[in-house]
């Protein structure tokens, strides 16, 4: 079976949440992203974020850290209904990303998929590239990040 | 401290070059990207990526750091709102140096906030062949020069 026939288009299906600590907002900027909003809460307080907030980059990464163990229990559930899923491949990229809200200490942000399009590739039979939505809120339900991903899927 | 003034289109900064340890690769999927390609080199030379291979997340956040080493940190920067394209040309595979460039693009102020301006870059990763393994334009807000100062 087709991605675009296991998600209806439109249709937005939450993937599971992520409860940003302190501490994990500032291992991961100490590493990745080391700007003073995002190490240290003092700083953050004198920038345009007013807070100490997670690196877009962390918040882009829960969407994958959702996403993985949904699309683990997805294959589960069609294998056992007699469905053969879905081949899905890496991903070549994505576009539109906005950073609507800053992720706060304390924040936890639920994830969303939704799948938009699929694509036959020309260059190779059976191949296609599926275009789906990405978007994350926080726990008062304002949008905090939302990107359109590109995954690859094999015949 | 560079300020938006500093980023007329054409300014050019060099990334500082990394090597990607397999066990980075291997802790950064273990935490946010758990698919076997990223946690084992079996599973990632049987995999279309051909090795052990960062995701591509990981790529993002690495180029992300040298950004930082390379301006962010000598700029008076006040985050970004967003990245309208990433293409992850290539695999990142373990073992990999890293390197590139990040280049103004365009740069205008903000309507909105006067002493704010939005500046256009595209970020270049390479790998020690020469081949882009990630393409990323992307926007960062920038104070512009305190009004008064002739720095």
């Amino acid at each position: 079976m087709r991605l675009s026939e296991v998600h209806p288009e439109g249709t937005k299906v939450m993937i599971g949440s992520v409860a940003f600590t302190a501490d994990d907002i500032i291992r991961f900027a100490e590493k990745f992203d080391p700007q003073p909003f995002h190490l240290d809460a003092e700083a953050a307080r004198q920038s345009l974020f007013g807070g100490l907030c997670a690196s877009g980059w962390h918040t882009c990464a829960g969407w994958m850290k959702c996403f993985v163990p949904y699309w683990l229990g997805e294959m589960k559930r069609l294998a056992a209904e007699g469905i053969e899923p879905p081949k899905l491949g890496p991903s070549p990229g994505f576009r539109d990303m906005r950073w609507l809200r800053p992720v706060f200490a304390g924040d936890v942000i639920t994830y969303f998929v939704t799948f938009v399009a699929a694509k036959d590739l020309e260059s190779r039979p059976g191949w296609r590239i599926n275009t789906i939505l990405c978007e994350g809120e926080n726990q008062n339900g304002e949008a905090v990040i939302r990107f359109e991903s590109k995954v690859i899927e094999f015949p | 401290m560079l300020h938006f003034e500093d980023f007329p289109a054409g300014t050019r900064f060099a990334f500082k070059p990394v090597t990607v340890k397999a066990e980075d690769i291997v802790a950064f999927a273990a935490e946010f990207d758990p698919q076997p390609m990223h946690l084992s080199e079996e599973a990632g030379k049987a995999s279309i990526l051909g090795g052990l291979a960062a995701s591509g997340w990981q790529t993002s956040a690495i180029m992300m750091r040298m950004l930082c080493d390379s301006y962010i940190h000598q700029t008076a920067s006040e985050g970004s709102p967003g990245v309208s394209s990433m293409e992850w040309k290539k695999p990142v595979l373990a073992g990999d140096t890293l390197s590139g460039t990040c280049t103004v693009i365009e740069a205008r102020t903000s309507r909105s906030r006067p002493e704010i301006g939005i500046v256009q870059l595209r970020g270049e990763v390479i790998n020690q062949r020469g081949e882009t393994v990630a393409i990323c334009d992307y926007a960062n807000m920038i104070r512009c020069k305190p009004a008064g100062s002739d720095a």
